[in-house]
């Protein structure tokens, strides 16, 4: 992965393959201490939207690599001082960093950023297009419990229009054959989702997208967006939230999956969440996992 | 004073006229179109192998002057439009001040008297401040100079408001040129909306955004018997509702930019700020009607909506980016390539689109080679090959996606008024 990872749309199976197993074998090993791989590294995290667990995930990623990290965020920082954002990146490019990781709520951010910096950028979220992170320790979770991708019925629930979760997730199990049901009210699933990718089918209705499903991801309500979706929190979490009553139609070793933070009540009931179902937590611990083996990949490559 | 262009191949569509020939100009008039003219003690230029046309006109370019003198001046703009081939250019009110009354009219007449090396004629606003509430002062501004009305960028959302400037712009003689844009239904878009703003999580600009404006205005032109004419068409049912408009016999005209003629959304490299403008470019679909649109007849002109924009603005996060791009330098290129070259329309149409097609929306006195016409000539060649280089525009501004495009044929010197303001080296 030359000059970074931005997405997993431009992936292939090959890499992400690779990555996939580099982060099974870094999953015992993360309570063993520090490892040397990327000693004398420098990465900088550069938050310029919240973020506890991805910032963290690296942070601890890096640090168990052996690699220095510094983790800046926007408040507090030149950007609060009017600093643009390719001399805010040109001015961390100066201190020459080995890699930039980065959270954007621009959707492209870090895209535009790549073509103007020789630094790997590595992308933790960019606005409403991809999370790339997220899908590989998604893939990483769902694999520990399944011996393959292909085949597999993932249902993912929820605002999907504005999800850089749920395109990310989407381009990857497309590339291994996984079939995918988008599900959402209509204001939140536009039809052109199922045309970016192999593989998708929308439905509106939250028992169809369960029915025989392997995986179901469910997606944060951004409450910031509500009025876009015309729904009320009760309403929405009536139509589109997962509640055990929701399982018994799902294959019996299903498993639920949330990118986190969740909303108990609002797209998620607390049985669901703390359910035997439930990987939620395993997926954090995966995050690791996942980003020590892409941030080995990019820095010694 | 005399200028002989001798035999370049004259297309002049107001006369029918696409022969060899040679055109004399005496004192910044056109004195005779004919074969074998004396040239004798005059100036010549020697069009052989090269096409003759009346001065382009692009009837919808911004020149930042007065208020945005950092992205583009009157006389800047004016030297892009040069080397772009046009000889007129008609620039959009939205400046700060708006022009929006006679006085902003006559300064931006004067600075373009003293600084401007083509014909600038200036479109006033249609609201006070472009606004959307109370109409310009459309009666004095037409004296001082503009040629028709436009809220571009900022259309008039209110019907009744629009219905009183088309009345208005009917007793003055002037037509309304509007921008289709339901801003509700565009608000915070930034592309296209489609495939392409789904996949790239970028909010979206839906074609109905433009439609449903194209449609009132259309039936607000014939409750009004105004002239109506659509700013960059850009949607494959507007095309179809215009082309309707003019079945019907109604006043109703379009512009169609080269930008929205030969890219489509899926053309934009990731993120690339340089792709936006609005409306955005769409998709192949639509793009497949402006074009068919061109060649029908549908769509009356080519403008480019050069629109400037410094560097730092565009230097930003997509979303934070300015709307719209330069066009002036590689107007002719694209039309040769995407509608001469690939057969779609003959020369001939082509110039029509440029010249006199302009020239009738706006009732402009130019566009035309016949005797005692101002001498504002188009020299350009189907041919040549050349490489567009936006650090080399006269522009002060950069913003444009066709950098480092190559093109056959282009603009090779262009006459205003008799004289030669800019040729190829």
């Amino acid at each position: 992965m030359p000059g970074g990872l931005l997405g997993i749309e431009s992936l292939d199976r090959v890499e992400i393959e690779a990555i996939l197993d580099r982060a099974k074998y870094f999953q015992p090993q993360q309570a063993e201490g520090r490892k040397q791989m990327l000693r004398g590294r420098m990465i900088v995290n550069l938050f310029f939207e919240a973020s506890t667990r991805t910032r963290t995930s690296f942070e601890i990623a890096a640090k168990r690599l052996g690699a220095d990290a510094i983790s800046i965020t926007a408040s507090g920082s030149s950007v609060d001082k009017g600093e643009s954002l390719v001399d805010t990146l040109n001015t961390l490019g100066a201190m020459h960093p080995d890699a930039i990781v980065m959270r954007h709520a621009a959707s492209g951010a870090p895209h535009f950023l790549a073509r103007h910096l020789p630094t790997p950028i590595i992308n933790a979220g960019d606005g409403t297009h991809e999370h790339p992170t997220q899908a590989l320790l998604d893939a990483r979770t769902i694999l520990d419990r399944r011996s393959s991708l292909e085949g597999l019925r993932a249902a993912i629930i929820g605002d999907i229009a504005h999800s850089r979760v749920a395109r990310s997730n989407m381009y990857l199990l497309s590339k291994f054959g996984a079939e995918i049901v988008l599900c959402g009210p209509a204001s939140l699933l536009p039809v052109e989702l199922s045309k970016i990718t192999p593989g998708v089918t929308l439905t509106h209705d939250i028992r169809e997208a369960i029915r025989d499903a392997d995986v179901i991801m469910m997606l944060r309500v951004q409450l910031e967006r509500q009025h876009e979706a015309a729904f009320s929190a009760s309403e929405y979490f009536r139509f589109y939230g997962l509640r055990l009553e929701h399982m018994g139609l799902a294959k019996p070793d299903a498993i639920v999956m949330h990118p986190g933070p969740i909303n108990r009540g609002r797209e998620i009931s607390s049985e669901v969440a703390d359910s035997q179902r439930s990987v939620i937590l395993n997926q954090v611990e995966n995050g690791i996992a996942v980003r020590m083996a892409v941030l080995e990949r990019i820095l010694t490559n | 004073m005399r200028l002989v262009v001798k035999n370049g191949r004259v297309i002049d569509p107001a006369s029918r006229l696409d022969a060899v020939r040679d055109v004399a100009i005496e004192d910044g008039k056109i004195a005779v179109v004919g074969e074998n003219l004396d040239a004798a003690g005059a100036e010549q230029f020697d069009a052989t192998g090269l096409i003759v046309a009346p001065g382009f006109i692009d009837m919808h370019v911004h020149l930042r002057e007065p208020g945005f003198e950092y992205a583009e001046t009157v006389e800047s703009g004016s030297r892009a439009a040069a080397a772009g081939g046009f000889t007129s250019i008609c620039c959009m009110p939205n400046t700060s001040p708006v022009n929006d009354n006679a006085t902003v009219t006559s300064y931006i007449i004067e600075r373009a008297a003293r600084h401007a090396i083509v014909n600038v004629f200036p479109i006033g606003a249609i609201t006070k401040n472009s606004a959307g509430e109370e109409l310009a002062a459309f009666g004095s501004m037409k004296q001082a100079g503009i040629v028709a009305v436009s809220d571009d960028g900022r259309p008039v959302m209110n019907a009744r408001v629009m219905r009183r400037a088309m009345e208005t712009a009917r007793s003055f003689g002037i037509p309304v040129i509007d921008h289709c844009e339901d801003l509700h239904l565009s608000a915070g878009g930034d592309m296209h909306e489609g495939i392409e703003s789904v996949r790239l999580g970028l909010r979206g600009i839906p074609a109905a955004s433009e439609d449903v404006m194209v449609a009132r205005d259309i039936l607000l032109a014939e409750v009004t018997g105004a002239r109506f004419h659509v700013a960059h068409i850009s949607s494959r049912y507007s095309v179809e509702m215009v082309s309707f408009a003019k079945l019907r016999g109604l006043p109703v005209t379009c512009e169609a930019t080269p930008h929205h003629f030969v890219l489509s959304d899926s053309d934009m490299p990731s993120y690339d700020s340089n792709y936006k403008m609005k409306p955005p470019l769409r998709s192949a679909c639509d793009v497949g009607a402006v074009l068919q649109g061109l060649i029908s007849g549908a769509v009356d002109a080519i403008a480019t909506d050069h629109a400037p924009h410094p560097g730092s603005e565009k230097m930003q996060e997509f979303e934070k980016c300015p709307f719209g791009i330069i066009g002036l330098e590689t107007a002719i290129g694209i039309a040769l390539e995407q509608l001469v070259h690939t057969g779609k329309i003959t020369l001939a149409r082509m110039v029509e689109l440029f010249t006199t097609g302009p020239a009738r929306v706006l009732n402009l006195d130019r566009g035309r080679l016949t005797a005692g016409a101002p001498a504002d000539i188009t020299i350009f060649s189907t041919e040549h090959r050349w490489t567009y280089d936006v650090n080399k525009s006269a522009s002060k501004s950069r913003n444009s996606p066709f950098h480092g495009r190559e093109f056959r044929g282009g603009p090779v010197a262009t006459i205003v008024t008799g004289r030669v303001v800019w040729s190829r080296e």
